[in-house]
This record gives structure tokens, sequence and C-alpha cells, in this order.
């Protein structure tokens, strides 16, 4: 293209999005508090993580992570049982509503049928489902582990059921999201040739959908690690002198441990909390990162 | 089976051409429909699970207890103490979140928008128990008493208020830019021809067209405000106290079931029915407040 008309056509492009007329001084003002607000949860994160950084600094060691917590020692305390315990959860809890959300968003995305009133009402019950506190999960988690005989709670299954709890209305409704985006051309393809409706579900659907479920699921587990409401709730130790090994057994979690360090204001102990959140944001941030190279690594637009 | 084939969503009628029985086709699909139905019943599951204990707490407390506002099963300060905390963190995370969903979606390009929009909401993935050890521990003493010299307590309402505000500054940004995306170009063209800039196309044009997505936004935040816990259990103070000011420390709802529960109530004790009691307040608030965001959203949904 020569050079007259791709200016020609700049001008025209820039006239179009009203770009020209932004050089007033209230529109400069505008575009600064845009650009405020844009970044000013930026700053806030960067001022969290290096606060807690210096703070924790001087506990950076092999300690922080073989140890066990100390009540009589806490310049050693270590976090192996909450990082042992949070691993744990986050296993069981994916165990548990990753099957399930995928399963009732497939039903809902491909089999149910989105006019009628009743699945309008799921739909509306699953959006609310997502914005229901998660200290309330907690609540419903030991409701459960009750009604299932359960006299202690505060094990792995009773911290994996709250988790699981939380994060299934996200699973399903991120599932329905990538489900959706596959385009109606590859069913159409299949069913063409003689699959049901299930096979095509099956063999088409769901693999096309695969990087976003992923993401979708990454995100939801890595809201879970970082929960400590429900788990308060439900009644997780605090601190735990051994590593876990089973489903019954007793366990901590990075965020209770984090909790109930912040809440004593004895400096060692608040230093030993700030490492904690380190670790702990390690693990989130590269949950995080994981889910977004995923995204952008995988996912196809048709 | 499915006698009239898939008419369903996102898939067309088809003829049912063979008349083949497929066992399993039925299996799965009822496995399937169990899961959704699972799903759904949470909500029920909810109501059930919290319903017992409160009847039981209210048979020995009497309603005017507990819509009181003073007394040792009172829940008016809890209620009032989450409010003055919710309103704070929403004057934070409106103008804040409204800003950045305008960028977002109105000056960003498509390249910038795809590293832009994870970094804003990256905010909301931070796990809440930081959230409230930063404001305990730094914004309390380092920014309110020392660089503002505001005179605060320990605990106080204002810095759980402000940090709350910065974690749902991504719920309220990213279901804005939604509704601010789905308001037409032509109408935004419109405004361009008639010589307006990006600025006043913006909040003259875009804002006003998408009014209801931001209703829905900022009822969302403010759901979200409400039943958030760890910020409130650590930052905002230990203590029932009825209180306008917000340098002071008052316990709020949700701090309350994480002290409740934390302790040593054994199961069925009136401590322990009382932690329900609040959870039911607690979801029925929430739960009215989600529907009000989501039916809103519906409407825009549906309006362009």
């Amino acid at each position: 293209m020569s050079i007259a008309a791709t200016t020609a056509r700049e001008v025209t492009e820039r006239l179009a999005t009203g770009r020209s007329k932004d050089r007033g001084v209230g529109s400069m003002v505008f575009l600064g508090l845009l650009w405020f607000s844009l970044f000013f949860g930026v700053v806030v994160l960067l001022a969290l993580i290096v606060s807690t950084v210096i703070k924790g600094a001087p506990r950076f060691d092999g300690e922080l992570l073989t140890n066990y917590t100390s009540v009589v020692r806490p310049e050693t305390a270590g976090f192996r049982a909450g990082i042992l315990g949070s691993l744990w959860l986050m296993l069981f809890t994916a165990l548990l509503a990753v099957p399930l959300g995928i399963a009732a968003a497939l039903y809902l995305q491909e089999f149910a049928d989105s006019d009628r009133p009743w699945n309008r009402f799921v739909e509306v019950n699953l959006q609310n489902l997502a914005a229901v506190p998660s200290i309330v999960y907690g609540l419903l988690a030991v409701a459960v582990m009750a009604l299932l005989g359960f006299d202690r709670t505060g094990i792995v299954l009773g911290g994996a059921l709250a988790l699981a709890l939380l994060i299934l209305p996200v699973i399903i409704i991120t599932t329905r999201e990538a489900v959706r985006a596959v385009p109606r051309e590859m069913r159409d393809g299949s069913l063409a040739l003689g699959a049901t409706v299930w096979q095509t579900t099956w063999k088409q659907t769901l693999p096309s959908a695969i990087p976003g479920i992923a993401t979708g699921t990454i995100l939801g587990l890595s809201r879970a690690i970082g929960e400590a409401a429900p788990l308060v709730v439900v009644g997780l130790a605090s601190s735990v002198t051994f590593d876990p090994a089973g489903m019954l057994s007793q366990i901590t979690a990075l965020p209770m441990q984090i909790y109930s360090l912040t809440s004593q204001s004895r400096e060692e102990l608040r230093q030993a909390a700030s490492a904690a959140i380190i670790v702990l944001l390690v693990m989130v941030l590269g949950l995080n990162a994981l889910a977004i190279f995923i995204r952008n690594k995988f996912q196809r637009s048709w | 089976m499915n006698p009239a084939g898939p008419s369903q969503t996102g898939l067309p009628a088809v003829p049912q051409l063979g008349r083949k029985r497929r066992p399993g086709e039925s299996v799965i699909k009822a496995v399937l429909f169990g899961s959704a139905m699972i799903s759904t019943a949470i909500t029920f599951g909810i109501i059930a699970a919290l319903i017992r204990p409160v009847i039981d707490f209210f048979a020995e407390v009497p309603f005017g207890d507990f819509f009181a506002t003073e007394g040792r099963f009172a829940v008016l300060p809890l209620v009032a103490a989450t409010l003055m905390v919710t309103v704070i963190a929403l004057l934070v995370a409106v103008p804040l979140g409204l800003g950045a969903a305008m960028y977002l979606s109105e000056y960003a390009s498509k390249r910038a928008r795809k590293y832009l929009k994870p970094t804003v909401e990256l905010l909301a993935g931070v796990p809440s128990v930081v959230y409230g050890f930063f404001a305990l521990t730094f914004v309390t003493p380092h920014l309110l008493q020392g660089l503002l010299s505001i005179d605060v307590g320990f605990t106080n309402m204002l810095a759980a208020g402000l940090v709350l505000g910065v974690m749902i500054i991504p719920t309220i940004a990213s279901l804005a830019e939604d509704s601010f995306s789905a308001v037409p170009q032509a109408m935004r063209q419109g405004s361009f021809a008639m010589g307006a800039n990006r600025m006043q196309t913006t909040l003259r044009v875009v804002v006003p067209a998408a009014i209801s997505g931001v209703a829905a936004a900022v009822v969302l935040g403010m759901s979200r405000a409400i039943g958030e816990t760890m910020i409130v259990a650590l930052a905002a103070g230990a203590q029932k106290r009825l209180t306008a000011d917000p340098r002071e420390g008052a316990q709020t709802m949700t701090g309350f079931m994480a002290q409740t529960a934390g302790g040593e109530n054994p199961v069925g004790s009136l401590d322990y029915n009382n932690l329900f009691a609040v959870g039911l307040l607690l979801f029925l608030l929430t739960l009215t407040l989600n529907v009000i965001s989501i039916s809103i959203v519906r409407r825009f949904r549906q309006a362009y």
C-alpha cells in the first residue's frame, strides 16, 4: 500500500474513533484518572508483596518448608503440615468437584432444553451459588459431614468437601462457557455421520473445550487453596505436627496457619506468617499463571 | 433415549434416523442429569443445613433478643458494622472498578486488553487471608497511623473497608466492562459523528446506555463485600460494638461467625446455634443482592 493510501486510512480511522479530539485538558485528566484506577490495584498488590517479603525475608530457609509449627520456638517454625495439608485438600477438592462439575455442565449445555423455566431457574441458581459467601459453604459442609455420620469434621474429607462445594458452581459456569464456544458446525458434522449426542459430546465437543475447561478448573482450585473461612468453620486445626495420612486424617492448611499466626501479636509469629504468605502466594499466583498460559497457548478461536 | 433428537441448546433438530437401542446412552444421560441435580440441590442443601440449628436457636432465644442493638445474641451491631465496612469498600471499588472498566472497554487496544485484563483480575486471585494480614500489619500501622496520621485503633473498620474495596475492584470492573462492551458500536459512532471526543462519548453515551449493567456490578460487589470473611475477621475487630465511627473496631457478621466457629463451642450449644442464625441472615442478605444483580444482567443482555 502506498504511503498516501496508508495515511488516508489512518486519518479516517482516527476520526472514526474520536481520537483526534482527545487533546483537551479535560480529556487528558479523564484519561489520567482511568489509568490511575487501572493501576491502583497493581500498586497495592506490589506494596503487599514487597512489605510481606521484607517482613518474612529472615525466615526464608529450609526449615520453613520442612519443620512443623512450634509455639515454643516460633523462630524456627515451619509450615510442612500446612503446605502438605493444602496440597492434599487441593487434590481431594479436585477429585470431588471436577468430575461432578464437568458432568453437570455437559448436561446443562448439551442435553437440557434451556428454554424450559426449570432450566432457567437452574441457571440463575448457579450464578447465585457462585456468589454465596464462602463461610456459608463451611456451614453446609459441617451439616453434610454430620449427615454422613462423622463426629470430627476437621479432617481431609471435611475440608475438601467444603472447598469442593465452594468451587463447584465456578467449574460448572466456566465449563459451560468453554463448551458453548465450540462451534455448532463441529457438532453438526459429527451428528450427520450418525453419532449420537453423547458420542458427539464425548469425541468432538469435550476435547475441543478442554483448554477452556482446564483454565476454569485451575482458577477454581487456586481460589480453593487460598480460602480460609470455610476451613475455620469446618474446624481444621491451626497447628498439626504430623503429615496427612488419608481421607480421615486430621490436617491443617496454609491459610488456616496464616490466620491463626496473624491473630497473635508476637513479632516472631508475624514474621513466620509473612513467610507463609509468600509460600501461599507463590502457589496461588503459580496456578493463575498456569491458567493464563494454557488459555493463551491452547485456546483456539473459531 | 431422546425421541425428538437433539433439539436443545446449540444443536438443531435432526430427524431420528435409526431406531437402534443404546442403553449406555441413557445411563450416561442419567448420570449427567444426576450431577446437574446435585449441583442445583446445593442451594436447598444450604437452607436445610441452616434451618435446623436456627429453629433450635429461636426456641430458646426470642426474636426480640436477636434483632436487638445490645445483648449477648444481638445481631444488629454486627449488621451495622458489616454495612459500614461494605460502604467504605464500595467507595473505593466503585470509582476504581468503573474507571478500569471504561479504560478496558473504550480506550485499550485489543492487544493491551489481553494483558491488562488478567492483571486487574489478579487482585481477586489473592487469598483474602493475605489481604487481612496486609490490612492489619501494613495499612493500619504504616498507611493510616503513619503516613496519614489518622487516629485509628489497632483493629478498625476503615482499614478493613479499604482493603476489602481493593479486593472487589475486579468483580465490579469485569461485570461493568461486559456491559460497556455490549453497547452497540453504532451508538458510539453516532456520538463521534456529532464531534464528541472519547471522554464525552464514554461518559454521556456508553455509561448511560449501560447503566443497568453498572447497577448489577455494584450490587454484586456489595454482595461480595458483605460475605467476605478473613479481612474483617483479622482487621475489623473482634468486639461487638454499635458505632458510626469507622476509626473504631467493630465485629461484622462474618467476623462473628469466624470467631464463634473457631472457638470451642460444642455442637448444639446456644452459641453454636447463634452462628447458624447469623449465617442464615447472611445467606438471605447475599441471596437477595445476587438475585437482583443477576436479573438486572439478564435484562441488559436482552436489551441490545
